[in-house]
């Protein structure tokens, strides 16, 4: 039914949006099945969570090519997640990079422009959401998981619409940050509607016609 | 019947209320530690929950109170149960009146532990009955399980998931509690809880005899399970089975398929499973306890069956298995095609086609890397492919110290006061063992809970003339790091230990401990303070200090450096994930003159140099304002910042 990986870096909301996506597809009657990263890798390191809908699944971890949507946080980390994808299976990238530390072995800094540009050669369903803009719209970086979901649960990509997001939303989130959280959702949505003045999306565009 | 979305620690917890539990104890450790988390989190009054200072207490308390006839649990990571094992090897043989549950986390990997050491040999070792779940629905109907196979035989019981489990997710539906009982009270029994040679010898009869039934017992037990015909078997367990199912499944395969969740190993149904078998090929995690249990008894029974696993090489004898690696040692055990082949144009290159198994390093991405040779063609719409490259490597991620972490204080004033000077970094484990990452590099070595300082003593007794560093967390030093403090007082040691106090268990996700004045529930608690502890101890070079003032903390060491002894330096900062709200300081860029020192020095995560100028960055999302870059500035270039506690 769905095989979704969410990519990201310790510390950027990647197990609430597991949780997310999970008690909504829960609320629609699904089965659901993943794995989270916990642990020292939450300490800046990069983390992976498998979310797994539908009836039948016995591993709580997605094969290699065995997911349908990607959700990444960051480039490297898309990049990094892109053996997960299927043939024909859609990515939903955040393009601010998140370097790592300045002590780390190679320097920290990449080359964050390469890797997107590798993204838009190899993935044909791809959504790019545009860091500044995505930032000023989501009241800060806190917030960009739930624009992100916006993005996949409005662009057909879940096994629920964003009225359930939104339910799950409102299930999961403290009343004090909803509001920020309800706007970024709102935003996400806007980007897969077909009106992305701030998006760049490709999602019908055949693969490989990009710069 | 409710369905919901549990992690497997929550899973186990609730599986442990809804079975009658009263009393839990444990020590925080990944992946164990949402265990009690969850169990605190209810307030049940019913039940007792505590955070206790070390694993060995929390086994005792809870051996206390299943001798007084509650059902009781206990938790831990797989390396908690070496701290435990001392009472848990004579417990069995005393016994328990009520249940107890010892819940240990093994870390296939591994991901965020010391040891890949598994816990199944630990009950083999201790004669104790295992558990063994292969997800979250099944750990949460496996935790009553082992309370009324506990119950049942007056011992203690290992519930052993691995953190494909505790930390995996799956939608489960709750069942109704199960019949409490009240605990009867504790009965002096004529000496039977009091250990003694005799008796001990009069038990392990006992012992032995009730293991042999448990291997009767447990091929029955419906959580071992038989499918399948065929002359080819596959013997799996916990998580392992998983991937096998969905190996089978992908390739429309069928075979004999024998699923083992227990130790003692089920041996009328192994019996059952090997007969008519050409091969077998056992698919588990860390030791192969379903293989050699298999392998004897074919021996035992004369069977001429190959058993195949990390024995023969057919499956890997490190790190966590993989679903990939899993699929290919089934599809190769079944003599079907390996998949992989389109794999070349998309430029994608799986390890399961080298090595099947090991997750490592950039963390668990099942196996599968990217090739940095294969070069991809793009059609600039021309219809001419041009090469525009290879795959981009992503950049490595080691986990480090948070951006404001008061560890970060502690280790650079201590280096900046050492400076040239010959000394070694004994770490310990916590977060401060990332203090092992350049630039920093302080942490020379790291061994297990509480062994930097009692290392230190060691290492200075060869190589007096060196100055000895121990690096202590203030939950290790409850923990374990105190007897190590009175053997250093006792035996007249030359070492200086760093306390590094940031007012919680940080690493396993900000549990309370001893020192802070909050139980488990969050409820008011007495507060161990440990300057007056080691001041107590007799320690006369002892100081406090700030770990973020970096000029005041580089003077409390220097002052530290030249005397004989023992010395304790208690660095205090809270962990800066409990204290938020921190003004980020920013570049004056007319000031800075793009030297690099703040960068190169500290390895903060909120640091960075801009690509033309070389002039610092600061990233204000991630920035706490801890000024610790200020204070090392030669320009004053970094203005601003301010902490809130």
């Amino acid at each position: 039914m769905l095989n979704l990986i969410i990519a990201g870096v310790g510390g950027q909301g990647t197990v609430l949006l597991s949780r997310l996506v999970g008690q909504a597809a829960l609320d629609k009657g699904f089965d659901i099945r993943g794995s989270e990263t916990i642990g020292m890798a939450q300490r800046g390191g990069s983390v992976v969570s498998h979310v797994r809908v539908g009836a039948d699944i016995h591993s709580p971890l997605i094969p290699p090519k065995g997911a349908g949507l990607i959700i990444a946080f960051e480039p490297g980390e898309a990049v990094r997640a892109l053996p997960f994808l299927s043939a024909d299976g859609a990515m939903v990238v955040f393009d601010r990079p998140v370097h790592a530390a300045s002590g780390a072995p190679d320097g920290g800094a990449y080359d964050a422009a390469a890797m997107l540009a590798y993204l838009r050669a190899q993935v044909g369903r791809l959504t790019v959401v545009e860091g500044a803009r995505a930032l000023a719209a989501c009241g800060g970086a806190k917030a960009i998981n739930v624009a992100l979901l916006g993005v996949a649960a409005a662009g057909g990509l879940l096994p629920f619409d964003l009225a359930d997001a939104e339910r799950a939303l409102r299930a999961r989130i403290p009343a004090r940050l909803l509001d920020m959280n309800l706007r970024a959702l709102a935003y996400g949505a806007s980007l897969a509607d077909g009106t992305p003045a701030d998006a760049y999306t490709d999602t019908d565009a055949p693969r490989g016609d990009r710069p | 019947m409710e369905r919901r979305l549990l992690m497997g620690n929550e899973a186990i917890a609730l599986g442990a209320v809804r079975a009658g539990v009263t009393c839990v104890t444990g020590y925080p450790g990944t992946p164990s530690t949402e265990i009690l988390e969850t169990v605190a989190r209810l307030r049940d009054e019913r039940i007792y929950t505590e955070w206790s200072v070390n694993e060995k207490s929390a086994l005792e308390v809870a051996a206390g109170a299943a001798c007084a006839g509650a059902r009781a649990m206990v938790t831990m990571k797989q390396v908690g149960l070496n701290v435990a094992s001392d009472p848990l090897m004579s417990l069995n043989y005393v016994g328990v009146r009520g249940a107890l549950v010892v819940v240990v986390a093994d870390d296939p990997g591994p991901i965020s532990s010391q040891t890949e050491q598994d816990t199944r040999h630990f009950g083999l070792f201790a004669k104790l009955a295992v558990f063994d779940p292969s997800t979250p629905e099944e750990a949460y109907l496996m935790a009553a399980d082992a309370f009324a196979c506990s119950e049942a035989q007056g011992r203690p019981v290992l519930l052993r998931p691995t953190t494909r489990v505790c930390h995996s997710y799956a939608s489960v539906t709750l069942l109704d509690e199960l019949p409490r009982r009240v605990p009867e009270g504790f009965s002096k029994d004529g000496g039977r809880w009091v250990i003694f040679p005799r008796l001990s010898y009069q038990n392990h009869l006992k012992i032995e005899s009730e293991l042999h039934t448990l291997r009767d017992t447990f091929s029955d037990y419906p959580r071992n399970i038989l499918t399948g015909r065929g002359r080819l078997g596959i013997a799996a367990g916990g998580v392992s089975y998983t991937y096998v199912r969905e190996a089978l499944a992908d390739a429309e395969a069928d075979c004999k398929l024998l699923k083992v969740s227990t130790v003692p190993f089920p041996e009328a149904l192994g019996l059952s499973f090997l007969e008519g078998l050409d091969e077998v090929l056992v698919a588990e995690e860390l030791d192969p306890v379903i293989e050699d249990a298999l392998v004897r008894l074919c021996g035992r029974h004369g069977l001429r069956v190959t058993v195949r696993g990390k024995g023969t090489g057919d499956m890997p004898n490190a790190g966590e298995n993989t679903v990939a690696g899993v699929r290919l040692a089934v599809r190769r055990f079944l003599h079907l095609p390996t998949p992989g082949d389109d794999d070349q144009k998309r430029g994608i290159q799986h390890t399961e086609e080298i090595n099947f198994s090991v997750s490592k390093g950039d963390g668990q991405m099942c196996g599968i890397q990217h090739t940095k040779e294969i070069n991809f063609s793009v059609s600039k719409g021309d219809g001419t492919p041009e090469e525009i490259g290879a795959a981009p490597t992503p950049p490595a991620r080691p986990p480090v110290l948070c951006a404001g972490c008061p560890h970060r204080g502690a280790f650079f004033a201590v280096k900046e006061a050492v400076g040239r000077r010959k000394a070694v970094y004994s770490g310990d484990i916590g977060c401060y063992t990332l203090g092992n990452a350049p630039p920093l590099d302080m942490v020379d070595t790291c061994l297990c809970m509480g062994a930097g300082l009692t290392m230190a003593q060691g290492l200075d007794r060869v190589e007096p003339d060196v100055l000895h560093f121990a690096f202590l967390g203030d939950s290790t030093f409850f923990h374990s790091g105190l007897p190590g403090l009175v053997n250093a007082v006792y035996n007249g040691a030359d070492v200086i230990l760093c306390i590094l106090d940031n007012g919680t268990t940080a690493m396993t996700g900000h549990q309370p401990h001893p020192g802070i004045g909050r139980t488990a529930t969050g409820a008011a608690a007495a507060k161990v303070d440990i300057h007056t502890l080691v001041s107590a101890l007799g320690v006369a070079a002892l100081a406090r200090v700030d770990a973020l003032d970096l000029a005041a903390a580089k003077q409390a060491v220097t002052e530290m450096l030249d005397i004989r002894g023992v010395r304790v330096l208690l660095f205090e900062g809270p962990c800066v994930a409990i204290c938020r709200g921190g003004v980020p300081c920013a570049v004056d860029d007319d000031a800075c003159t793009g030297c690099g020192r703040c960068v190169r020095q500290l390895g903060c995560p909120a640091l960075a140099r801009a690509p033309e100028s070389r002039k610092a960055r600061i990233d204000p999302v991630l920035c706490a304002g801890c000024r610790l870059c200020a204070a090392l500035c030669p320009v004053s270039a970094i203005k601003g910042g301010g902490r809130p506690c």
